[in-house]
């Protein structure tokens, strides 16, 4: 029994020694929870198309209704807080920490913008009477409350996905303002920066599917 | 001892070619805006849209996410885990055209 818990305690100094191999495996559980979400938010992805291909005259019309600057504005905002959270993770890896808490920060207010806008977008359809299961919408048809329906249900869970990566960076700012994420220790903070991003890329595909394709 | 630092390679990118990246994604947005709202491909707005998401999230994932940098094993998984979602959309449109 000593031997076993001797010899665990060995391998576990072995991998801390080589570091890399400990890395690796941080990394690699991250990319695992991802392709869990790809999955996920593939299933809903798949429901559109679907849908889409069944209700063409529907999806087009509807599509027109969404704001397209609003759309634009958060697809910006998004990608600007991609380019700031891949600054964060490069400052830190460089040993730059005040850049990379500024970087940071970026990122979390573009985060809480995109969210703001969300809800602008979000409330002017709820007064126009659009939501799902609203009397104005069931008078519509089975085509544009599929729309909507899934609109409010796939932009919804992204939004919740923002609100859940902004909590994280959050979490991560402090870390690295405490010295637990510096330039030998930062896969907590990669990891966020690939969550992030995977966030990113979701809305890159949301926004071409509610607000253009018409 | 802490690290998490990859002896295996230096993928600690420059900030301009983040900028670069980040400029790229942007002008893509622009002409996603211009295929997609204003018809310029006609019957091809669908196929257009979706292609200039898919450039821009392949930049998303080869230089922000460093997919570039990464080993076989990722490089594959993230390989089955796209092969996986493309076969359950195609097997369900099979399923839908030809019912």
């Amino acid at each position: 029994m000593a031997m076993g818990k001797k010899s665990n305690t060995g391998a576990a100094a072995s991998a801390e020694a080589q570091g890399g191999i400990d890395y690796t495996g941080k990394k690699i559980g991250m990319w695992l929870f991802l392709f869990t979400e790809l999955l996920f938010f593939g299933g809903m992805f798949l429901l559109y198309s679907v849908f889409r291909s069944q209700y063409p005259v529907e999806f087009h019309a509807a599509a027109q209704e969404e704001n397209l600057l609003l759309g634009s504005i958060n697809t910006t905002v998004l990608l600007t807080s991609s380019f700031t959270i891949a600054v964060a993770i490069a400052a830190i890896r460089k040993g730059s920490k005040v850049l990379s808490l500024y970087m940071q920060t970026a990122t979390i207010i573009f985060g809480i913008c995109f969210l703001i806008i969300k809800y602008f977008e979000w409330s002017a359809k709820i007064a126009k009477g659009i939501y799902p299961d609203s009397p104005a919408l069931l008078d519509r048809g089975k085509g544009d409350n599929l729309f909507f329906g899934l609109y409010y249900v796939m932009t919804g869970i992204h939004g919740i996905h923002v609100l859940i990566g902004i909590i994280v960076i959050a979490i991560m700012f402090v870390y690295t303002r405490r010295g637990v994420i510096d330039r030998d220790s930062f896969a907590k903070l990669e990891n966020t920066g690939l969550y992030w991003h995977f966030v990113d890329i979701v809305w890159i595909y949301l926004f071409p599917l509610f607000y253009l394709i018409t | 001892m802490r690290m998490d630092r990859d002896t295996s390679q230096e993928s600690t990118a420059g900030y301009v070619h983040y900028a670069r990246i980040w400029a790229a994604l942007v002008a893509l947005l622009l002409m996603t805006i211009a295929v997609g709202r204003f018809s310029l491909l006609a019957n091809y707005s669908v196929l257009g849209s979706l292609s200039i998401a898919t450039v821009k999230a392949g930049l998303v994932l080869i230089y922000f996410m460093h997919l570039r940098h990464e080993g076989r094993v990722v490089k594959g998984m993230l390989l089955l885990a796209v092969a996986a979602l493309f076969f359950i959309i195609a097997l369900t449109f099979v399923d839908v055209w030809y019912r």
